[in-house]
């Protein structure tokens, strides 16, 4: 890990005005950072050390939930408010990384977790768009079976890492920025970008822009909520599949259906077509697994990740099963 | 004053301007520290107090150490094992202000005021830790390397309350890799410490 320097940020306008520097980061959790930084993808020549901040708070509500950007993933998971009011949130983030991680991580860093794509984190021989902008793309023709079959570019088809970003995603959650010209809300699902042919770009932060909180809308009448994350081992793993579902039901007839997919897709992927065909249906198995099916669509596989297209309809539709039962 | 740098002084003095003798002097200095033994303090270097096991050790680092590092090379408690270094398989595992966290992903500096426990810290007057004692006597190690961090992460297991079916604790404790495969013995020994409402 090369050097830096490490400045802690008093106030928010402090953590803003030393960001405009050039070089510089911002460091919350570190859980990603640091790695990035021990394997010089990441080279900051300063940091802005976030964690005096007055960011750390939540609140859960019958308006809504307000979390701090710098609330602890740890910390979120075990409020007894959240998991009654937002299943898929709480399902999300326990299915994440380690506990250690998730006593060390924040909820805003969370969502700017870069890529685990092994390309993408190798310095070496590899070559990436995303780390060096116009190298090409290694994982294309390489070893891709953990990588996008959604949302994919000839640039980059690396796909986003964070589970709670899905379910976010489900939710029509907003994420609050505060920049150099005030605050602004980004809807999560214009917060994300896909690569197209600049895979460098991964949401619509400006640099020295900062996540102040996460906005999340109450749930509808009746509404349920649920994560489903499949992966190669049972724990401590990242996503090969994941669905994220919130569903209200009225008579046994889906009123709303908003399905979110990971691991699948440069960006938490909604699933607009599987909504459709959800919306006001009769909740049968044929009618799931009939609306899971067009998840596929506009799907491309690469060599090695085929098996997500099948993988994820399966989640799709034992999800949307587990919530409605 | 030795005899030696009187003779150097001499020597700058009487080769040097008045205007100079200053700057010549500091650099003198300088050379010397140079030669010593005290480590050469960089402009990025920052003092940070960091408190272990219950004493305080004041420290100069460099902002890129990580609490790991400050640990095993700065204070020499080497219990805390480095594995992959990436936060991926909790052998650097510590308590900071109580919770589980990897020291390999914490930064040294950003740990002023905070209460770091360590292996080193759980044996209470010579006496092992019930979950120490507990490894022990169900063999919940093979090389040992991963141990510490799995006992660290197995008490904070246990306090946090998550100590509720085997499949629970094997879920806690997904964060502490062990490439020999002990997890039956570990799991057996955590269930005994949990089953016994003794401190922990």
């Amino acid at each position: 890990m090369e050097n830096f320097t490490l400045a802690n940020a008093a106030t928010l306008d402090a953590a803003l005005a030393a960001a405009q520097q050039p070089d510089a980061k911002f460091i919350a959790g570190g859980t990603d950072l640091l790695q990035l930084m021990k394997d010089e993808v990441e080279r900051p020549q300063r940091l802005v050390d976030l964690h005096g901040l007055p960011l750390d708070q939540f609140s859960i509500g019958d308006d809504g939930a307000r979390i701090g950007a710098l609330v602890k993933m740890s910390d979120l998971a075990d409020n007894p408010d959240l998991r009654r009011r937002y299943p898929v949130i709480a399902e999300a983030l326990l299915a994440s990384a380690s506990p250690q991680v998730r006593n060390m991580a924040t909820i805003g860093g969370n969502l700017l977790q870069r890529t685990r794509c092994g390309y993408f984190r190798d310095t070496g021989v590899a070559a990436c768009n995303k780390r060096r902008p116009g190298s090409g793309c290694s994982a294309i023709l390489g070893f891709n079976r953990l990588h996008a079959v959604l949302g994919g570019s000839d640039y980059c088809i690396a796909t986003h890492p964070s589970d709670l970003a899905v379910a976010l995603a489900a939710l029509d959650a907003a994420v609050e920025v505060q920049g150099s010209d005030g605050v602004r809300t980004v809807p999560i699902n214009e917060f994300y970008l896909v690569p197209g042919g600049t895979p460098e770009r991964e949401t619509v932060l400006r640099p020295g822009d900062l996540i102040t909180a996460i906005l999340v809308p109450p749930p509808g009448m009746g509404e349920r909520s649920h994560y489903l994350k499949l992966r190669d081992r049972a724990s401590f793993e990242f996503a090969l599949v994941s669905a994220a579902v919130a569903i209200a039901l009225d008579d046994g007839r889906i009123r709303v259906a908003r399905i979110a997919v990971g691991g699948v897709g440069t960006k938490p992927w909604r699933l607009p077509n599987v909504e459709a065909a959800l919306a006001g249906a009769a909740v049968t198995p044929t009618v799931l697994t009939e609306a899971a099916a067009h998840a596929a669509e506009g799907a491309r596989p690469f060599r090695d990740n085929a098996f997500k297209i099948a993988l994820m309809q399966r989640a799709v539709a034992r999800a949307l099963a587990t919530v409605t039962a | 004053m030795n005899e030696f740098e009187v003779s150097r002084r001499r020597f700058i003095g009487a080769s040097a301007a008045a205007g100079g003798l200053a700057a010549a002097t500091a650099k003198t200095a300088h050379a010397a520290a140079q030669t010593s033994a005290a480590p050469v303090r960089t402009p990025e270097m920052v003092d940070v107090t960091l408190e272990v096991n219950g004493r305080r050790h004041p420290l100069s680092i460099e902002p890129r150490t990580t609490l790991l590092d400050a640990l095993r090379e700065e204070l020499r408690l080497s219990g805390t094992k480095k594995g992959c270094d990436r936060g991926s398989c909790g052998a650097c595992t510590v308590h900071v202000d109580g919770a589980r966290v990897l020291s390999c992903l914490t930064l040294a500096a950003r740990c002023e005021g905070k209460a770091v426990t360590t292996i080193e810290g759980l044996a209470a007057e010579g006496e092992l830790h019930p979950m120490q004692a507990a490894f022990l006597a169900r063999d919940g190690l093979q090389c040992g390397y991963c141990t510490p961090g799995q006992i660290m992460s197995a008490i904070a297991l246990v306090e946090e309350g998550r100590a509720v079916s085997d499949d629970a604790i094997r879920e806690w404790m997904s964060g502490n890799i062990c490439r020999c495969g002990a997890y039956p013995h570990i799991l057996a020994a955590i269930k005994d410490v949990a089953g016994s409402g003794s401190r922990s």
